[in-house]
């Protein structure tokens, strides 16, 4: 049996992070894999490098961790919605400035994926999709035909992503399976504020389980009042909905949140 | 040194998006602005049947499709547009083009109850150019805005979240302005969740005609693609299906020269882009798709009004 710890969309939330590396430094795994996206709406950037490094993380870079490292004008989140591209901006423009430029240099000698091979399965770790960094695969747009596409394309019998910031898993039969690993920086817009991460087991049969993780997410808000990010992100922290970087989100998962 | 400036042509990547012209150019409006010519008289195009809808999805489907759309014309006018949706669904993510004023509480009922019973997303993309009644009705018919913002209503009311699509046919400037105007009506009409997207205007059909001044002789150049993200194009990622055979994407739909074969299989080939309107979706990007073009210029400055 092979386990992994797959987390993803860390968004400068330190607090959760550590909270999760915690989690997993009890479960026994044999590696713990980041998807990208260390840095976004959440405060003091710098923080979470040191979190990772100690643990072992074995980092992948996002699209976010692209821009910090090219000293890119913008986050490449695929924004399009002038409000969405407000708060995407104030939120690059904070992270750019505090992230140190040790940390962004480091974000550049991430790769962009990484390929495993466990008893035979392939697994590919990528952040949005594995044909594009930033491609948002969102559970009710991935259709089940699209996604063996990606597998074929990719050679890989497991895919595994992040990038939209809402988990899901579709067992696709034969061994294949596409997983969102979802995000820990931010919660998933369903009202709660705990977030999530991955646990994949590899048996003769692949198996995910979805972790939530309960952390500090008041002290994380006091973090954010005193770094005075936008009151609409430290809501989200607190309610668990997201008030921005809504446009993106299709029909199904629109409609499911609260704005 | 200059670099050759021929036209460009773009291979068909993978077809993530299949368009279905449903309708044809069947439609009980006639906007002034409408790229292809849509018209209560026009047949250029005609009615598409349950058979071939059901057959070039499940050809779609098999080369992986990753959406949806439907459109026209008006696809509210075709009989059997609900079943099709249906059909769509159990394939992959929906969309719905439409002026939203044929959306009755019993359409909206059974889009509503489609779109729970559905794994992937349906979405209806209304088509709204103006936030009053004067400013719309100038550009889609006399009495078009009441029915559609109805329309939209009755969807919002379901929890549907309609999209509202609206051609921009003002300064980049005033962008923000407008967007809050046309959110602040939407709200008040009962539709609080308001979804707005942006297209630019095309150099295309009526458009022609009611805008002067339009450079006509700007095309897409192997030089423009250099270090270009081809996924904005809808070329390399899209094809249109009508009756009539298969188009390289919906807003070249009037082009002798963009019909590419009567089969999915047939249209797989590459095109080169030598029409005006190849430029537009090379400028904003995501013309088509369900998110909205972005604006040119400086960015954002201010803090745009809540939604």
């Amino acid at each position: 049996m092979t386990r992994f710890a797959l987390i993803g969309g860390i968004y400068s939330n330190w607090r959760a992070l550590e909270t999760t590396l915690s989690d997993i430094a009890r479960r026994q795994v044999e590696a713990t894999f980041c998807l990208g996206d260390l840095g976004a709406f959440g405060p003091y950037p710098d923080r979470v490098f040191p979190l990772l490094q100690q643990a072992g993380v074995l980092c992948l870079q996002g699209n976010y961790d692209n821009s910090l490292a090219g000293g890119l004008a913008d986050c490449q989140c695929g924004y399009t919605d002038p409000r969405d591209n407000y708060f995407a901006r104030l939120s690059y423009d904070y992270t750019f400035r505090n992230t140190s430029p040790a940390h962004k240099a480091w974000l550049g000698t991430l790769p962009m994926s990484r390929r495993l091979e466990v008893n035979g399965t392939r697994l590919l770790l990528c952040h949005g999709s594995s044909r594009k960094i930033n491609e948002f695969l969102w559970e009710s747009t991935s259709p089940d035909g699209f996604l063996r596409y990606l597998l074929d394309d990719a050679d890989a019998d497991v895919l595994c992503v992040t990038h939209t910031g809402i988990k899901w898993h579709r067992d696709l039969g034969g061994g294949r399976h596409v997983v969102n690993v979802g995000a820990l920086g931010r919660p998933e817009n369903d009202g709660m504020p705990r977030v999530w991460y991955v646990l994949l087991t590899i048996t003769d049969s692949v198996q995910v389980k979805f972790i939530p993780i309960d952390y500090d997410h008041e002290a994380l808000a006091a973090d954010m009042r005193a770094e005075r990010l936008p009151g609409e992100f430290i809501e989200t922290i607190l309610s668990g909905w997201w008030t921005t970087c809504l446009e993106v989100l299709p029909q199904k998962e629109r409609a499911r949140g609260h704005f | 040194m200059e670099k050759v400036t021929s036209a460009a042509a773009v291979e068909l990547r993978h077809l993530d998006n299949l368009w279905l012209q449903v309708s044809g150019t069947r439609c009980n409006i006639e906007c002034r602005h409408c790229f292809n010519n849509s018209g209560l008289h026009e047949t250029s195009f005609g009615l598409m049947t349950l058979e071939e809808v059901n057959r070039t999805i499940a050809a779609a489907a098999s080369r992986g499709v990753r959406e949806i759309y439907f459109t026209g014309g008006e696809p509210f006018l075709h009989a059997q547009l609900l079943e099709m949706l249906a059909c769509a669904l159990t394939i992959a993510p929906t969309t719905v083009l439409t002026n939203g004023m044929l959306i009755s509480d019993r359409i909206a009922d059974a889009l509503a109850a489609l779109a729970i019973e559905a794994r992937y997303s349906l979405e209806v993309r209304v088509s709204l150019d103006g936030y009053t009644e004067e400013m719309n009705d100038a550009i889609r018919g006399r009495g078009v805005f009441r029915l559609a913002l109805a329309g939209v209503v009755r969807l919002a009311r379901r929890n549907l979240l309609p999209l509202i699509t609206i051609v921009r046919t003002w300064d980049d400037d005033d962008e923000l302005a407008m967007l809050a105007a046309f959110a602040r009506v939407l709200r008040d009409a009962g539709c609080d969740r308001p979804r707005i997207k942006i297209l630019p205007a095309l150099p295309l059909g009526r458009e022609l005609t009611r805008v002067a001044g339009l450079q006509r002789d700007e095309r897409v150049t192997t030089a423009m693609l250099e270090g270009f993200d081809l996924d904005l194009l809808m070329c390399s990622n899209s094809r249109l299906v009508t009756d009539r055979g298969v188009w390289v994407c919906p807003l070249l739909v009037d082009q002798p020269d963009a019909r590419l074969g009567t089969t999915l299989d047939e249209a797989a080939s590459s095109y080169e882009l030598r029409h005006q309107a190849c430029v537009t979706c090379w400028r904003y990007g995501t013309i088509c798709g369900n998110l909205s073009a972005l604006i040119e210029g400086p960015g954002i400055a201010a803090a745009p009004e809540a939604r």
